[in-house]
């Protein structure tokens, strides 16, 4: 063979060894890059975030980082989830509970050394407010005098607003009305402080500023999307001396099954997202002593679009709310130990006491199907409910609930059901819209009292979806938001919602729900259940188990 | 110059791709802000439209894209609010690229040996079992594949690593559940390649020419038969460079591939549309390189 | 002495004896017509036993006897819901197979129209034509088909047809997917179908028809298109699988077909979700993905068959 025919032979298997060398080069060179310190800690949160802006986050998982990198004017108790003083050292409330007079610490500093006073809790209060920020979660700020009018641009200057720095530290917040959890509120995510000069500065990426200001415990290390997020710990916290861990991993895992199989591996040591845990699985991993289950400040309920016949009779849907059987879908579908709802808040509300009714009577459903006409289902029409569709390994868990709800229906009302899985946006289009007859659905609390589930089905808020309308149930929660009395607040509260479940029903609930987080408790200290389930970053530390 | 001409041509395709797109994601229902928890002020919601421009007609947005496009920007994701395309596009392409890159590299490199020893030994044991396994690697899904690798290797053996991304190790697995589906494929196409080429006319004459055996296995026949395969290779590189969805989701890989899909679940439109040119300008610079190969490949190719 | 007669055998025939010569060809063939047969007769049988094996056997009823092991009682076991899943299997090989050839079958309209009028017409039309499939080509097939799947599901909700005819309504998901996974795969279809057709119309036979006064669509649609046959039915066997496989990506992804109907694939991710370090149902997921992969295979094997037999070159 001549030298010229050994070439040509070479060509092209050469051609594939050389790219095969490189790659196996580059493969080599990136392991070694990755030097870098272990984490203290590694925490599985949920989804990736979609922002760590803290004016435009609304999910849970971005408020979980958030909650580490900018803190407010008070942030939540580990062990209780109740406000206690963060950059306010105390604050005084006017008898009539609508001003606020905050008293800042002095020794607060940004993570690169500038002083926080408290201009900078009214720039990053209006800005959660402005228009221009098109923040979705500004009305948590709504409850600030003069805050829903800045926002709907009913009044331009911000000096309207009802937080004024009196100096740079003392802070008056004034509100539209008394509300009980207000300092709960001041430890939300949308009102915590921002670096203002870097926004100027960078705009839309401030994020992306190298060294980035927090405020809080800890300061960005870095932000690689759908890889990890590195938070280092942030020295000039005022708390810092407190804060156990120095550098934090946050993963963002969207499937359980891959979160179950990086726990088991050691790759992580808490995971803490009820979603998180493979549902076919709940009952074998919940006797585990690292599985931890909670109360959870979320209901589970069915929507009945009141528009439609024949769910404009308020006794179609009580009958059909009478006829589940939330005891067999709580032990055999979900099987996480959560309690059967018959109402709709949580237990263990602040602020609040639970209705006490169990509505589980198909003989009283039928005879209520016979007044409404449709005798044994007869003449009822076959309807259509619509759920969500799992993605990428997720729960099917609507699926499992629908299938019994098709046959709890079918059994003690005659009446047939028809599934139908929508992709997420159509879901969310078809219930903004109206367009539906009964769908699932359910409801996080945002912060822990009453109105945040029943302010919702007021005649004007937005998340109503049900087409509902009730003066008197507008007025009852009127009433009580202006009602400066716990007690009696509380006690209106309890008169809307039974109007609310009892007598018209646009929903049913069907069960509260239960957070699972996953740690072991001999080597994870500092964190605890509570019903909103965030656990401050600070305190957690990971230990060497005892030998 | 041929060449040059091809580029020339890319240009008005990505043009019309990038029209395409952008009229495509709009029509889908739903909007990229609609969320379980509406705002508390319908105003709200305007405002963030306002901010993407989305309230323009969409002429107008169009129009603004294509000038932002102009200078490199492809917009800001309207998902995350806090990053532009560009900065995701350079986050999760290397790691897909690399993961692409090593399944091509084991698709080639399995592939091709077993091709050649099916083809070489055809109608007997090493052809039907070889022939089985490529087709059986063809006919299971990766979602199959992966949890399956993961069992055995991670937690079975507790050999490798089960996900996530950064060390060798941890480039085993998922290399191997991307690569799977290929490897069959290479071998298969290689097979056909060869047998045909076998019986080509050029293979004829080589052997009446009295060449032994294998020279004419390895000289002749591979040169011929690897063109179906560097014809499959460009949109194979292609669908592999922008990562695989389903691989990247099981091994928690921060890869391109998860953008695609969770993009269009998400109505994230200017997502949408600069994956879809980024995977259009992929598409035609991999072809580019594949005709390239080509004529060196097979001296009667020539491209006017 | 006289040679002996050599028979003639017309193309079809020369191509039925070499498809028979393909041993997996024809053992793919036994096993598709089996698959079928048990697909068709499964419900009969159920209809005509006891009520207590039609019962137990029910694809949607719902049991007590949730995760039950391949037994003598339920020969592939049960799942979640306590339903038997061999009757499962076999109800999702209709709505697979109906997905695969009906999707096939869209590919194969459009595709071969496409082609055929690409190849035919030649000169600009052609240009114009085959420009038009290589910009879809350029696209990322999996934004199209969400999309498509989304705005076609929405546009037709709202037609009449649909909201007249409740069960159209849950049907409607599967037409969709039909019309969708078709719309994805005509591509080549369509490149390949220009390629012979453009050898074709070149041939004698074509001329000799236009001599006798044939007009143009006569001569596509008679003498043209009936000669591609091999080449199309070869290539629909190919596209069957991939279009299986895919609406099993889409069911990972909760795009496929909808609950209460089940395909291979939706059975197929449930049974995914049953791997785990903890315990696994290996049933769930060894069942329907066997029954899936040997499909798949002896389609291809079919395919294989078929494109050695009318010996067609080219991808």
């Amino acid at each position: 063979m001549s030298l010229f025919q050994r070439a040509r032979r070479i060509d092209s298997r050469a051609r594939f060894f050389v790219t095969l060398l490189l790659l196996v080069g580059l493969v080599l060179s990136s392991g070694c890059s990755q030097t870098e310190p272990p984490a203290d800690l590694t925490i599985i949160n949920g989804v990736e975030p979609e922002s760590l802006d803290p004016a435009i986050i609304t999910g849970q998982a971005d408020g979980r980082v958030v909650a580490g990198l900018f803190e407010g004017l008070t942030r939540l108790n580990e062990k209780t989830a109740r406000a206690e003083p963060a950059m306010a050292e105390k604050w005084e409330i006017s008898p009539d509970g609508r001003t606020y007079t905050f008293h800042l610490r002095t020794n607060l500093l940004w993570s690169t050394g500038e002083p926080i006073t408290t201009a900078d809790i009214v720039y990053s209060w209006i800005r959660a407010l402005d228009p221009l920020t098109a923040s979705e979660y500004a009305g948590q700020l709504f409850y600030v005098k003069n805050g829903e009018a800045f926002t709907t641009g009913k009044i331009k200057d911000p000096s309207q607003v009802g937080v004024h720095a009196l100096d740079p530290y003392t802070l008056r917040v004034e509100l539209e009305h008394p509300t009980p959890f207000f300092l709960d509120l001041c430890a939300f995510e949308t009102l915590t402080v921002v670096p203002r000069q870097t926004i100027q500065k960078y705009g839309d990426r401030w994020l992306m500023a190298d060294p980035l200001p927090c405020s809080g415990p800890y300061r960005l290390g870095y932000w690689h999307l759908n890889d990890k997020i590195r938070l280092l710990k942030n020295t000039n916290y005022w708390d810092a001396a407190n804060t156990q861990s120095a550098i934090v991993d946050m993963l963002p895992v969207g499937s359980p099954d891959a979160a179950l199989n990086l726990y088991i591996h050691g790759q992580a040591d808490i995971v803490w997202d009820k979603s998180l845990v493979p549902t076919d699985l709940i009952d074998l991993l919940l006797q585990r002593p690292d599985f931890h289950s909670f109360s959870y400040l979320g209901t589970y309920f069915i929507r009945f679009n009141v528009t439609k016949k024949p769910f404009d009779d308020a006794r179609v849907r009580r009958a059909m709310g009478l006829t589940i059987d939330r005891e067999r879908i709580v032990t055999k579908i979900t099987r996480a130990g959560e309690q059967p709802a018959y109402s709709l808040v949580p237990p263990g509300t602040a602020n609040y006491s639970p209705l006490d009714i169990t509505n589980y009577d198909p003989g009283l459903a039928r005879k209520l199907m016979e007044q409404a006409g449709y005798k044994d289902g007869n003449g009822f029409p076959t309807f259509e409910y619509l759920f969500d569709a799992p993605a990428g390994g997720s729960a099917k868990i609507h699926e499992d609930i629908a299938v019994e709800l098709q046959q709890m229906w079918h059994d003690n009302l005659g009446i047939q059901m028809n599934m139908r899985q929508l992709e997420w946006k159509v879901y969310l289009s078809a219930q903004a819209q109206l367009d539906y007859q009964v769908m699932r659905s359910s409801w996080i609390g945002d912060y822990n009292d009453p109105n945040t589930f029943l302010g919702m089905f007021t005649s004007t808020d937005g998340n109503n979806h049900t087409g509902w309308k009730s003066p008197s149930y507008d007025a009852l929660i009127h009433d009580a938001n202006q009602e400066p009395d716990a007690r009696k607040r509380a006690e209106i509260f309890r008169e809307a919602e039974k109007m609310l479940i009892d007598e018209d029903a646009p929903i049913i609930p069907l069960f509260y729900y239960v957070g699972i987080n996953y740690f072991d408790t001999n080597r994870i200290q500092g964190i605890y259940q509570n019903v909103l389930d965030m656990h401050p970053l600070q305190t957690i530390k990971k230990i060497k188990p005892p030998r | 110059m041929y060449f040059v001409k091809r580029l020339m041509y890319a240009v008005p395709l990505l043009l019309i791709i990038s029209a395409l797109a952008f009229g495509l994601v709009r029509m889908a229902p739903g909007s990229p802000f609609d969320r379980e928890r509406v705002p508390a002020s319908p105003e709200i919601e305007r405002q963030l439209k306002a901010k993407y421009h989305l309230d323009e007609p969409v002429i107008k947005q169009y129009g603004r894209y294509l000038n932002d496009l102009l200078h490199g920007d492809f917009g800001v994701s309207t998902k995350y609010r806090n990053h532009t395309v560009n900065d995701i596009i350079e986050q999760a392409l290397p790691v897909s690229m690399l993961l692409g890159g090593l399944a091509f590299c084991f698709a080639m490199a399995i592939g091709l040996p077993v091709g050649f020893i099916t083809a070489a030994r055809k109608g007997q044991w090493p052809d039907v079992i070889g022939g089985l396994l490529s087709l059986l690697t063809v006919c299971i899904p990766s979602f199959v594949i992966a949890p399956l690798l993961i069992l055995d290797f991670s937690v079975k053996w507790n050999l490798l690593p089960v996900g996530l991304w950064g060390t060798p190790a941890r480039m085993i697995l998922p290399t191997l559940a991307l690569g799977m589906f290929f490897v069959g494929k290479v071998a298969r196409l290689f097979r056909e390649g060869m047998i045909s080429a076998m019986q080509s006319e050029y293979v004829r004459a080589a052997r009446a020419k009295g060449l032994g055996e294998t020279t004419l296995l390895l000289k002749h026949a591979c040169r011929l038969a690897i063109l179906p395969v560097v014809s499959f290779a460009g949109p194979m590189l292609a669908d592999l460079l922008t990562g695989s969805f389903i691989v990247e989701n099981i091994f928690q890989i921060p890869g391109i591939g998860i953008f695609f899909v969770n993009s269009t679940s998400n109505r994230d439109y200017t997502m949408e549309v600069g994956l879809a040119l980024l995977y259009a300008i992929l598409l035609v610079l991999l072809n580019l390189l594949v005709d390239f190969i080509y004529t060196l490949l097979d001296p009667r190719v020539k491209y006017e | 002495m006289s040679e002996p007669e050599r028979q003639h055998l017309t193309p079809n025939q020369r191509a039925w004896r070499r498809f028979r010569a393909h041993r997996a060809a024809v053992i793919s063939t036994w096993y598709l017509a089996f698959l079928l047969i048990a697909i068709v007769a499964w419900p009969v049988v159920l209809k005509c036993s006891t009520a207590n094996f039609a019962h137990m056997h029910d694809p949607d009823q719902l049991s007590d006897a949730q995760f039950v092991h391949p037994s003598l009682q339920h020969w592939f076991g049960t799942d979640f819901h306590g339903r038997d899943l061999f009757s499962r299997v076999l109800y999702g090989a209709q709505i697979s197979l109906m997905v695969g050839i009906f999707g096939a079958g869209v590919s194969l309209v459009i595709g071969v129209l496409w082609g055929a009028v690409a190849g035919y017409v030649g000169g600009r039309l052609d240009g114009f034509l085959m420009r038009i499939v290589d910009i879809l080509y350029s696209l990322p097939s999996i934004i199209f088909v969400i999309v498509l799947l989304s705005t076609l599901g929405e546009i037709l909700k709202q037609s009449h047809y649909v909201t007249s005819s409740p069960r159209l309504a849950g049907q409607l998901r599967v037409i969709l997917l039909f019309v969708g996974l078709g719309a994805i795969s005509w591509l080549t279809m369509a490149r390949i179908v220009r390629g012979e057709v453009l050898s074709l119309r070149s041939r004698a036979f074509v001329d000799a028809g236009r001599v006798l006064g044939a007009g143009n669509r006569r001569i596509l649609f008679w003498h043209i298109i009936p000669n591609i046959m091999g080449v199309v039915i070869t290539y629909l066997a190919l596209t069957m699988p991939s279009i299986i496989l895919y609406e099993s990506f889409l069911s990972y992804l909760g795009l496929g077909v909808q609950p209460p109907m089940a395909s291979w694939g939706t059975l197929m991710v449930e049974g995914v979700s049953q791997i785990n370090p903890i315990r696994i149902y290996w049933w769930l997921i060894l069942f329907p993905s066997g029954v899936l992969v040997t499909t798949l295979m002896a389609l291809n094997f079919l395919g294989d068959g078929l494109r050695d037999a009318w010996d067609v070159k080219g991808k």
